[in-house]
């Protein structure tokens, strides 16, 4: 019997919503004296079919359309709505959960409660089936509206923490001539960057620059490290190994120089273009190399569109 | 252009990634150079290379292109047709070199 009984957002809402959240305040209440053919005309007047009534501010009792068609029916126009109310009036206050509404009219059977207040037993306002389920609607629009919102800025991590500084850091571990892997650190720092909701374009540019980083390190050194820091002005890639060292940082710089061996080369990579790549869609750039110790790359991309 | 009516056209095998085949194709890029496709390929190009290593899915998804042709009816990597197929990646196989794939595509209207 322990299904997964499923506990639907709306029923979650008549829980959350008071009945003071969705009455109706604006009651138009009827006194003792009144005679049935005026109140038929104050139900028509406000669009209503049933309304508490008052004596001295205090409630007496509720009368509705029913009872109108009965005195119609039996001719007693002109009876007073005292002696044709019900008295036996079932209240609601305006702090209690609208789960409680929901179950009171389903045992009752009535169209309407009012709703007094705790304090004095003021007449608050009056509650339909409808101020129920306008209710509800409302919320769930409100609801869907934040979502929707929230899944139009993906997750605004930067607005939700509060700091004079804030970096996010992202770090991938490169494995030497492991070809098989190679390019899966940058294609997982592309899904991070996306999740915080950065621009696409500069997504996709700090993902060559990593993808890059990652081939060279893959390519020539015995593994090393990627990583991201993401702070909300800018990314800063960083690439180290230990590897064997540029010797010449200028001419490795230059477009087509390469000194990977023919079996990188045959594969497609190594073909003296990643260095440029890397420049070419970062803002600033730097290489640190020495021989026998290892290079280190950082490069940085400005969010703020300095490019 | 649709990826589906180039497929049909150049009678070309479809071996991974055809439930993508509604892929708009905005473009082409022909390269075996990594690097070069990288730097110099476009968002929904279609890319014809000679290379099956599985790099090129990567490469490709990187990129966002809209499919690989491999050409020479060359023989995909095992390792390559599964990581295609984990991602959705259209790769087609011609019999055609490069140059003759490239060319009727471009009579088809695939162009820069």
């Amino acid at each position: 019997m322990a299904e997964n009984k499923k506990y639907t957002k709306t029923q979650e809402l008549t829980y959350e919503l008071r009945v003071k959240d969705v009455m109706n305040r604006t009651v138009v209440a009827v006194s003792p004296k009144t005679t049935i053919n005026e109140l038929r005309e104050i139900f028509r007047d406000n669009r209503i079919s049933g309304t508490p009534v008052e004596d001295k501010g205090k409630l007496i009792g509720i009368i509705s359309i029913e009872d109108v068609i009965n005195c119609l029916s039996e001719g007693e126009m002109d009876a007073i709505v005292a002696d044709k109310m019900s008295t036996n009036v079932e209240v609601l206050r305006p702090d209690e959960p609208l789960v409680h509404a929901v179950s009171k009219f389903n045992k009752s059977g009535f169209g309407r409660f009012p709703v007094i207040e705790r304090d004095g037993g003021k007449l608050a306002g009056v509650i339909t089936k409808g101020d129920i389920i306008k209710g509800i609607l409302e919320k769930l629009e409100i609801h869907y509206h934040e979502e929707e919102i929230q899944r139009h800025r993906a997750s605004y991590i930067f607005d939700d923490i509060v700091a004079d500084q804030t970096t996010l850091s992202f770090q991938y571990n490169i494995k030497s001539k492991d070809f098989n892997r190679a390019g899966e650190s940058s294609s997982q720092l592309k899904k991070a960057l996306n999740c915080l909701g950065i621009q696409p374009d500069l997504v996709r540019r700090s993902a060559i620059a990593a993808y890059e980083a990652e081939m060279n390190i893959v390519v020539f050194a015995d593994g090393g490290r990627l990583s991201a820091a993401v702070q909300t002005s800018q990314i800063k890639l960083t690439a180290s190994d230990s590897g064997p060292g540029i010797p010449d940082i200028e001419k490795a710089m230059q477009p087509g120089y390469s000194t990977a061996p023919d079996w990188v080369q045959e594969l497609g990579f190594g073909a003296g273009m990643g260095l440029m790549n890397i420049k070419n869609c970062t803002d600033k750039m730097d290489i640190q190399s020495e021989i026998g110790k290892g290079t280190h790359i950082t490069a940085i991309i400005y969010l703020n569109n300095k490019k | 252009m649709k990826l589906e009516a180039i497929v049909e056209k150049m009678n070309m095998k479809v071996v991974s990634g055809s439930s993508q085949l509604d892929r708009e194709v905005t473009g082409g890029y022909a390269s075996d150079l990594m690097s070069d496709v990288i730097a110099n390929s476009k968002e929904g190009d279609l890319w014809v290379t000679l290379q099956i290593h599985q790099n090129i899915v990567a490469v490709a998804q990187l990129k966002e292109l809209s499919g690989i042709i491999i050409v020479n009816n060359r023989n995909i990597e095992v390792e390559t047709l599964k990581k295609a197929k984990e991602v959705g990646l259209p790769i087609m196989v011609t019999e055609l070199p490069a140059f003759e794939i490239i060319g009727k595509l471009y009579e088809l209207g695939v162009d820069r």
